[in-house]
């Protein structure tokens, strides 16, 4: 049964499902209206949980692992700054392979300062060993979030569930939140094997010298390798249950046989969705919507761009020094392909600035001047640069 | 309920046609205001009420920092199939302005489509606002009203009822059951009350005709 | 191995103690370490239905080398600054799944006084039901004993080297009590290695109440204070008993009991034994005016808590007191 929710109520409201038992909250925009929704239905009785306010976001992700630690279901969100602040109990967390759920509310990191929506904040912690799932519209917010905590349990690796601050978060509009009963079913309560528990006394976080690191690291990054079958597990599931996807590794919308791509990561595919349709361009254009980040979808990818003579790749972020972080992995898979497209790297909307449908036609114009991009922002104002950077 | 609405199989899906027709119901509107003014809330009342009246909503403020006074702006697009679209509304068909001190701002009324209506909360007459760029304005005393109603000098649901009741872009019982959804009880008659004083305060479907022309590209 | 029969019951689990080893040999602290001692008598008066979090620091690095550990209780080891928050976790989860297992926090002075700081106030200002034990030895000495703000004034460490025209730190030794006094928690205490059973006794004090507890025990290192690990018990009585480092309880921030010293010590005594104070013995003006302010450190404690046996005390009557309140609980 759809209803109009704003994505930040949306989103709490598929956490409070899942039946946590331990939050953690500590505000940073543009998140906080989800802690404070929840906060809102464990107040009126609709959600039986044990909310933490922490004083910062390196405790709020700390309290999260003890809880998940000592048997309960735990979550947190965060944002930006605080996502930077509380990077090394990310590491700690994966490392630990603790199961765990936490909505990123993509934002910009300073400096400069910004409140509004980019992709830097979880890009910044992409090594930390988290499956990294992005959301394009808050529906898939709602059934990502959802089947992250199955992800996670399965796993035993944490889901970061990345929906653009305000653009989604913000954002009213009609949607379908599973029932209790759909959820109940797919999610079964919280067991992990490795809980403490004095009946079985274990001890988490030991010190590891030279001669075992080198394979818990592999053996960690062959777990999320291999979780890209649980996220098509948990896909297969929840389309039989609800009907709907829940975004799996990518999705493809356009002729299958289009020679011009372009791919991105998050709420910008809505736009360009939509513009596709509104700027009809002669020559076919496939457009990818990128879900899974983490693990990195290789095969999956070079079989969507088999054949492809162009590709634009869409950045909501970038490595200073460097360049775009999804072009250049994108260009990494797609090199092992016999004839690799030519690929046009383009960060847009940086620190929120507006991506509108214009930009649809303007992407194609640098197809057709076959000008391959190593690296470029897009939509630059140069008037606003000093002249040594024009 | 069209799949790729609700997120879907996207595998192989023909380009939507290249008709600009395929925007045709696409209605986009701007409500600019001042922080603690229900700005976003105005924006949200329409969304909802969209969906109450059977058709697609979807709103959202111009983002940043909170704060009272502050000019914020919030869109909305109704349509009769769903938006995919995220990007802020540049060219509007209608503006509501909670603020009339706003018109001052430059570029406040900026991308307005050609014909396209503004709805300013002020007492004074549009004849004497004289809104630059806008062929029809109209006010309401939305504040005034919301006063003496509500008891608050909160102005969004006054306007989004006159605006409902100028454009016929949604039904007002629409409306009343979006502003049921997040009240209840006294506040809640007394926002039906101000919807039926706000609508009584202008001429019905002036802009009916507007309101159906189609979205150009 | 097989889950044959129901596990034991909560009760039958903490009537297991005091003999019970939570903390157990094998483990490689140094000799001496007043750090291991304080954690085996911790986790004996705290008996086996706990969970530990502990802060990186000494005692984590010497009791678990992976693939062995001697903690005989659930124990997890997460980062520097996070034992505190990483406690509030556990003891959330344990309230959510209605157990009553208690939650033991622990960290050295630099996971506590330093970077674990904000961590620990926020935990106690919530109230957890949590109790925190910080292993006080006055340094980083995991990392090579570095100073922290929990080094006393004029003690040296590498970071803080007496030499010429510095006799060694130059700050005082945080007064973290006063800081745990301003949160109001239900209990709060000093502690010493060199008085195992009032280790214990204040352990169980914490465990018992709902909320908040805190205890912070002294402890030598031998290598950081530079002392043979044979007089580490020797140094932390002279410690106490000069008044350097006073014994107190605290409810909700106001002193109820301390541990009177019948023979109050110069703080010389004390001093003389570690090679961390040895450039207070030089003659030079400079190294007796701050044997001095040491001294007059230890005197003011000694006032300011009322340390002197002559003096009566609330513990005097502590006996009808208990009674009169009620019982054992101590909230």
């Amino acid at each position: 049964m759809q209803q109009p929710l704003e994505g930040s109520e949306a989103i709490a409201r598929a956490v409070a499902l899942c039946r946590p038992q331990v939050v953690a909250a500590y505000p940073i925009t543009p998140q906080t209206h989800i802690v404070e929704n929840l906060a809102r239905l464990i107040a009126d009785g609709e959600l039986e949980c044990e909310l933490v306010s922490v004083e910062s976001e390196f405790s709020a992700a700390s309290v999260a692992l003890g809880a998940a630690a000592a048997g309960s279901r735990a979550y947190t969100a965060s944002s930006a700054q605080g996502i930077l602040l509380m990077t090394e109990v990310l590491y700690n967390i994966a490392g630990l392979r603790i199961p765990l759920v936490m909505t990123c509310a993509n934002r910009a990191v300073g400096a400069p300062v910004s409140a509004w929506n980019d992709h830097q904040d979880s890009m910044s912690v992409r090594d930390a060993g988290w499956i990294q799932l992005y959301c394009a519209d808050n529906q898939e917010a709602v059934d990502t979030t959802v089947t992250a905590f199955r992800i996670a349990e399965q796993t035993e690796l944490p889901v970061m569930v990345c929906v653009d601050g305000f653009v989604l978060t913000h954002t009213l509009e009609p949607l379908e939140l599973p029932t209790h009963e759909q959820v109940d079913r797919f999610l079964p309560p919280y067991r992990f094997a490795r809980a403490l528990d004095p009946r079985n006394p274990i001890s988490i976080g030991t010190l590891v010298s030279p001669d075992f690191y080198p394979e818990a690291r592999h053996a960690h990054h062959q777990a999320v390798l291999r979780a890209q079958d649980a996220i098509l597990d948990a896909e297969r599931e929840w389309r039989a249950l609800t009907g709907r996807s829940a975004g799996g590794l990518l999705a493809l919308e356009g002729p299958a046989d289009a020679r011009v791509g372009i791919l991105c990561l998050g709420s910008v595919f809505g736009t360009l969705a939509d513009a596709a349709a509104q700027y009809p361009s002669a020559e076919p254009v496939k457009l990818i919507k990128l879900r899974t980040f983490r693990p990195f979808p290789f095969d999956a990818l070079q079989q969507a761009c088999r054949g492809m003579s162009d590709l634009i790749v869409l950045d909501r972020a970038l490595s200073i020094g460097a360049g775009g972080i999804l072009g250049n992995e994108v260009r990494a898979a797609l090199s092992e392909l016999p004839t690799a497209p030519r690929i046009y790297n383009f960060a847009v909307g940086l620190g929120g600035r507006d991506v509108a449908p214009s930009l649809y036609p303007q992407l194609l114009e640098a197809v057709k001047a076959a000008r391959p991009a190593r690296f470029a922002v897009f939509d630059l104002e140069p008037d606003k640069l000093a002249h040594q950077d024009r | 309920m069209r799949a790729w609405a609700v997120g879907g199989d996207f595998q192989a899906r023909a380009l939507l046609c290249s008709d600009p027709m395929a925007r045709t119901g696409l209605t986009e509107i701007r409500i600019h205001g001042r922080g603690g003014q229900g700005n976003v809330v105005a924006a949200y009342l329409l969304a909802t009420a969209a969906f109450e009246a059977g058709r697609f909503g979807q709103a959202f403020p111009s983002f940043g920092p909170e704060r009272r006074g502050a000019p914020v702006a919030a869109f909305v697009r109704i349509a009769d199939r769903p938006v995919r679209l995220r990007s802020q509304v540049h060219n509007p068909r209608f503006l509501i302005i909670q603020d009339e001190k706003l018109l001052h701002v430059s570029g406040i009324t900026g991308g307005l489509l050609p014909g396209g209506g503004v709805l300013v909360n002020s007492r004074r007459s549009a004849e004497q606002l004289r809104v630059p760029g806008a062929a029809r304005t109209v006010t309401i005393p939305a504040t005034a009203l919301a006063i003496e109603i509500l008891g608050l000098p909160v102005p969004n649901t006054a306007l989004v009822a006159a605006f409902l009741a100028l454009t016929e872009l949604l039904p007002l019982a629409a409306l009343e059951k979006a502003l049921a959804r997040r009240f209840q009880g006294e506040m809640l008659d007394r926002n039906r009350r101000l919807v039926g004083a706000a609508a009584a305060r202008v001429q019905a479907a002036v802009w009916q005709e507007e309101a159906e022309r189609a979205a150009t590209a | 191995m097989a889950e044959a029969k129901t596990p034991p019951a909560a009760a039958d689990l903490r009537r297991r103690q005091p003999s019970f080893r939570g903390l157990d040999s094998g483990h490689f602290a140094c000799p001496g370490c007043g750090q291991a001692l304080a954690a085996r008598l911790v986790t004996e008066a705290a008996g086996p239905d706990i969970l530990v979090a502990n802060a990186t620091g000494c005692l984590e690095v010497f009791t678990t080398a992976w693939p062995f550990t001697a903690w005989r209780v659930p124990w997890m080891h997460s980062l520097f600054e996070n034992a505190p928050a990483i406690a509030s976790g556990m003891e959330a989860a344990l309230k959510a799944q209605g157990r009553s297992t208690k939650v033991i926090a622990m960290g050295g002075d630099g996971g506590t006084f330093d970077i674990g700081f904000q961590a620990l106030s926020g935990m106690l200002e919530r109230n957890h039901n949590v109790l925190y034990v910080c292993h006080d030895n006055e340094a980083y000495m995991n990392t090579g004993v570095q100073r922290s703000s929990s080094t006393p004034h004029a003690a040296t460490t590498t970071t803080s080297p007496a030499g010429m025209h510095r006799k060694g730190k130059r700050h005082l030794k945080k007064d973290l009590l006063s800081i745990i006094a301003a949160h109001h928690i239900p209990y709060a205490a000093t502690a010493s290695v060199a008085y195992p059973s009032d280790i214990r006794q204040k352990v169980r004090r914490g465990l018992e109440i709902e909320g908040a507890a805190f205890i912070q025990i002294h402890s030598p290192c031998p290598l950081g204070w530079g002392h043979d690990g044979a007089l580490s018990i020797e140094v932390a009585r002279l410690a106490v008993q000069s008044g350097l480092f006073p014994l107190i309880e605290m409810e909700r921030g106001e002193v109820v009991a301390v541990m009177r010293l019948r023979n109050v010590r110069p703080v010389a005594d004390y001093l003389r034994l570690q090679e961390r104070f040895v450039h207070l013995f030089a003659d030079d003006p400079l190294a007796h005016e701050e044997l001095e302010h040491l001294q007059a450190l230890a005197d003011h404690n000694i006032e300011t808590y009322k340390l002197r046996a002559d003096t009566p005390g609330p513990r005097d009557s502590e006996g009808a007191d208990t009674v009169r309140r009620g019982g054992l609980r101590w909230a």
